[in-house]
């Protein structure tokens, strides 16, 4: 085996490692999304009327329609988890381990990026594995087939976080920037309400949605749900993966200056 | 090629402030050269540029005849790090820590068992790779961490005040330790700012305020006066 292969597999096991260990971590990932499923969902049912628009071909409740969009915020929850424990393993040096191994940088960052994904499409298989208990099922071939595309998700919003972890130099600032990033990036997109309902309260809205990457990703979990392929939605989520990986990994390049002076 | 250290006109600035200007010193292979400085010297910053944690504007680094900038992965191969801030898993056992450091390193399987019982044995920790890292003390947390830069067996080691926090006794070990790798032929460049941790016969390059005042023979730099008066007198006052 390659010494990058060694080293992607040493990731992968320690991030699977902690992920087993740390199991608040598993339970609070999977409850946010279980409490927008049976309370915020059960109650928005009735208010919320939903036509019949691609990939389904029938009326759905809304608990079967924001399915797909409370994977997206399991990824997008564990891009972000992912992103603070990066600045936390910076600011506490154990980020330098990475960093000074004599393989491409690029290569680590990487690595930990797929290690993080690799989690999210297990809470994610969890996550649907209950909600199926519940009666919230899709169809047989969905559920193999949302499987790569949660992997795409999660990969992307990884990369998200990766970047944002490059920018932030202090633990401090991270809440901050959560705010920022999480709730917008959650609300202006089609996890919740189809964007043909955002452009009846908005068209700006509605266009800021489908800017979204968010909501690239999560229409193609939509449609992966149903064994069909979102090809504008993948294209778009891929290109954000590259483009969001690309300016992490500068982020991290040493000429930029990670660290701070200690004298 | 030529082994060793070889640092030559480097300087790194944060911003307006310069931390390191014009630093050049060379540590022969095989030598321990103490990097003594006291708090705010640059020690930490030459330390984050011979990492390539940063990079410097100017200069030249070249570790066991590599040169740092252009091939970092060579140079970083050839370097053993053992830094101030502890960089474990504490909840991983010691093995299972070494593995994942033998792993970063493309070391795996029985080749990075056989390496990691090797190191452990060279800092006697043998008998702890099936301890918690949180369950050691601090003088056998540096020891494990001293036994992990030696896997990939380096010709460079480099430590950034390994003894911060232990106490006398520990501190004592973990220097001895250090200095026999030393006089089995490793490269060793340690960071201090106490003087205790030098011994007579080592390398000594002084560094104050990003410059450096003084490198040579520890004995020769110390004179008559002996060591602490004479990095004080030097900076003034300030270890």
């Amino acid at each position: 085996m390659s010494a990058r292969l060694i080293a992607l597999r040493a990731i992968l096991l320690r991030e699977a490692l902690r992920f087993t260990q740390q199991r608040s971590r598993f339970i609070a990932a999977l409850v946010r999304p279980l409490v927008w499923l049976f309370v915020f969902a059960a109650g928005f049912r009735a208010a919320l009327g939903l036509s019949i628009t691609p990939p389904y071909q029938t009326y759905i409740t809304y608990e079967t329609y924001i399915l797909p969009g409370l994977c997206g915020m399991i990824c997008l929850f564990n891009g972000m988890q992912s992103s603070l424990s990066l600045v936390y393993d910076r600011e506490m040096g154990a980020m330098r381990l990475l960093l000074t191994s004599p393989l491409p940088r690029w290569w680590l960052l990487f690595a930990k990026l797929i290690a993080g994904a690799v989690v999210a499409v297990l809470q994610c298989v969890a996550f649907l594995g209950i909600a199926a208990i519940y009666g919230i099922r899709l169809p047989l071939v969905g559920y193999l087939a949302i499987l790569p595309a949660i992997l795409i998700a999660a990969l992307m919003l990884g990369a998200l976080g990766l970047l944002l972890s490059s920018r932030i130099r202090q633990l401090e600032n991270f809440a901050g920037v959560m705010n920022f990033v999480i709730f917008p990036v959650f609300f202006l997109s089609s996890a919740l309400y189809p964007l043909w309902k955002m452009r009846e309260a908005g068209p700006l809205l509605a266009d800021l949605c489908a800017l979204n990457p968010f909501t690239q990703a999560v229409e193609l979990i939509r449609f992966a749900a149903y064994g069909q392929a979102n090809l504008p939605a993948l294209g778009w989520t891929v290109l954000a993966f590259v483009l969001f990986a690309a300016l992490g990994v500068r982020g991290y390049d040493p000429g930029r200056g990670l660290t701070k002076s200690k004298g | 090629m030529s082994a060793g250290l070889q640092i030559r006109g480097v300087s790194y600035t944060y911003g307006p402030k310069a931390a390191l200007s014009d630093i050049s010193f060379a540590v022969p292979a095989g030598r321990f050269c103490a990097l003594l400085g006291p708090n705010g010297a640059g020690k930490s910053t030459l330390f984050n540029l011979l990492t390539r944690l940063l990079v410097p504007p100017s200069g030249q680094i070249m570790v066991a005849g590599h040169d740092l900038a252009k091939v970092p992965g060579l140079a970083l191969a050839a370097m053993g790090v053992v830094f101030q801030q502890p960089t474990f898993d504490p909840e991983l056992s010691v093995r299972r820590n070494l593995l994942f450091f033998a792993a970063l390193h493309g070391l795996a399987g029985r080749e990075a068992a056989a390496r990691i019982d090797a190191a452990l044995e060279r800092l006697a920790m043998r008998e702890r790779a099936g301890e918690r890292a949180r369950d050691l003390n601090g003088g056998h947390r540096r020891r494990m961490e001293i036994a992990r830069a030696l896997i990939h067996r380096p010709q460079f080691l480099l430590l950034d005040e390994p003894t911060v926090g232990l106490d006398a006794a520990s501190r004592r070990s973990v220097t001895d330790h250090v200095h026999a790798l030393a006089a089995d032929g490793m490269t060793v460049l340690w960071a201090t700012h106490l003087t205790d941790e030098v011994a007579p016969d080592d390398q000594l390059v002084i560094l104050h305020q990003g410059r450096v005042l003084a490198d040579g023979t520890a004995r020769d730099i110390a004179g008559p006066d002996g060591l602490t008066p004479t990095f004080l007198a030097l900076t003034g006052g300030e270890a």
